[in-house]
């Protein structure tokens, strides 16, 4: 059975995620101490909050040195939300503030206007997500087509290079990439632990990816 | 494009689901994981559970009831009932909720609303708002009502409604206490007021009967989500029915099956 560290910052409830995981067929810790992270065979780095407090924290812990590190050994990498936007250079929610910058890229809020013209935020509900016509789909995101997924977000991912884009998904006429990834990461803005069947399909070909 | 949701309620008393009407009479509908896996199964967006008879006694039984729908279904979960203090939230998020409901204490703790969403983040902070009519549909207004519809509190509904999601709550809660049990629908002037003051999503609650008033809330009342509870717990229609039902409108939702 696959070892799975679920990354723990001490930010929000991990219990669905850990559950969800378990439910696809991984063993799953809870991991907060940075030197831990390299006896798994994979990780998955969730979160709801702030980006602030997010990269504040995995920095103050060294899980974001250990992240980096065993992403670079290979180690599948899964972000969820937070999780994803937490990849990016920096952020811009209320702030500029950096991120961990391992896909080079902006997180960005949704314009203010949203609201007026009938699009509520958060983004928060069941979407789409779309594949590209021009490119293989992920495997780990197969299971995903055809279905809509849970998102709540306010924020979302300005990737510099669109290779890096896996599937896109869109709000109020704002397209916003809803999956990205490259070699052993992949990481998606919506979350599989509440996409109910769907969800919990990705999971487990996460589990099972060898990328 | 995002789906408007449909989301059964289940009221809750000491761990079992019950449905009041007008919130006065109680009648047991049963088991809340079965209920769950029951709405898991027909395609339910979003799960409500609302314990109408929360008290600091009973609070483990209510944290426990969350944990045990946790494990079975994977889909988002909102709670509400009894929450008076950023402990009770983290309690619930801990037990595995996603969303936290709020109602009486947003009115007398105001700053809890805006604290709390600081805290966990908007999206898992919902205010709960039972409305009433008061005066006549020319000149009147909605009131805020607390303590399940017993307490005036002289606040104007539709702004205190604006003032939460300008706090930070993702989501405003918005149940008509006099359609309420009745059957008759929504209130669809009450509904449609708060989705155009707030920037923040809406749902509407209170007085499904038929399929077309979950059209009329989503349409008419330009709600993001709608709530029903009795229809769906007393089998009158399915979750899946009801899609089928909106999507013949021109409604988006999720078909799953």
């Amino acid at each position: 059975m696959t070892k799975l560290a679920l990354i723990d910052y001490g930010m929000g409830n991990l219990h669905s995620v850990a559950k969800a995981l378990e439910k696809s067929g991984a063993s799953v810790d809870l991991v907060q101490d940075a030197a831990a992270l390299q006896h798994y065979d994979r990780m998955v780095l969730p979160g709801v909050g702030a980006f602030r407090d997010c990269i504040s924290a995995l920095k103050k812990t060294g899980l974001d040195v250990a992240i980096e590190h065993q992403i670079r050994q290979g180690m599948p990498f899964l972000g969820i939300c937070l999780g994803m936007q937490a990849l990016m250079s920096q952020s811009y929610e209320f702030a500029c503030y950096d991120g961990l910058n391992i896909i080079s890229g902006d997180v960005k809020p949704f314009p203010e206007s949203h609201p007026k013209r009938g699009f509520k935020l958060p983004h928060m509900g069941w979407n789409d997500v779309v594949f590209s016509s021009e490119r293989d789909i992920h495997p780990v995101l197969a299971p995903l087509q055809g279905k809509q997924v849970y998102y709540v977000h306010s924020l979302y991912c300005v990737p510099e290079k669109p290779e890096h884009i896996l599937a896109a998904s869109s709000y109020g006429d704002y397209p916003f990439a809803c999956a990205i990834g490259r070699e052993n990461i992949l990481a998606v803005q919506f979350h599989p632990e509440k996409s109910q069947q769907a969800g919990l399909a990705m999971l487990k070909s996460f589990v099972e990816w060898k990328p | 494009m995002l789906s408007k949701r449909i989301i059964p309620c289940l009221d809750v008393a000491h761990g079992r689901v019950v449905k009041g009407v007008q919130f006065v009479d109680i009648i047991d509908a049963g088991d809340p994981v079965e209920a769950a896996i029951k709405y898991d199964e027909q395609g339910a967006d979003e799960l409500t559970f609302l314990d109408i008879r929360a008290s600091h006694e009973n609070r483990d039984t209510l944290y426990h009831m969350v944990s045990e729908v946790a494990e079975h279904v994977f889909m988002p979960l909102t709670v509400g009932g009894g929450v008076k203090a950023l402990k009770d939230i983290e309690g619930l998020l801990h037990a595995g909720a996603d969303k936290i409901s709020i109602n009486t204490a947003a009115i007398f703790n105001p700053d809890l609303v805006k604290e709390a969403a600081e805290r966990f983040g908007s999206s898992t902070i919902v205010v709960a708002v039972d409305a009433k009519r008061v005066g006549d549909a020319l000149n009147g207004h909605w009131e805020c009502f607390t303590h399940g519809g017993r307490k005036p509190t002289g606040l104007n509904a539709v702004e205190w409604a604006k003032r939460m999601s300008d706090d930070g709550a993702g989501e405003i809660l918005l149940t008509s206490m006099d359609a309420d049990g009745t059957k008759h629908g929504y209130d669809i002037p009450l509904t449609r007021a708060v989705s155009e003051a707030v920037s923040s999503n809406v749902v509407a609650s209170g007085g499904v009967g038929t399929l077309e008033h979950l059209a009329e809330g989503l349409r008419d009342g330009k709600a993001d989500a709608v709530l029903a509870a009795s229809i769906f717990h007393f089998g009158t229609f399915s979750i899946a029915e009801s899609k089928q039902y909106l999507a013949a409108q021109g409604i988006p939702v999720r078909l799953t099956a």
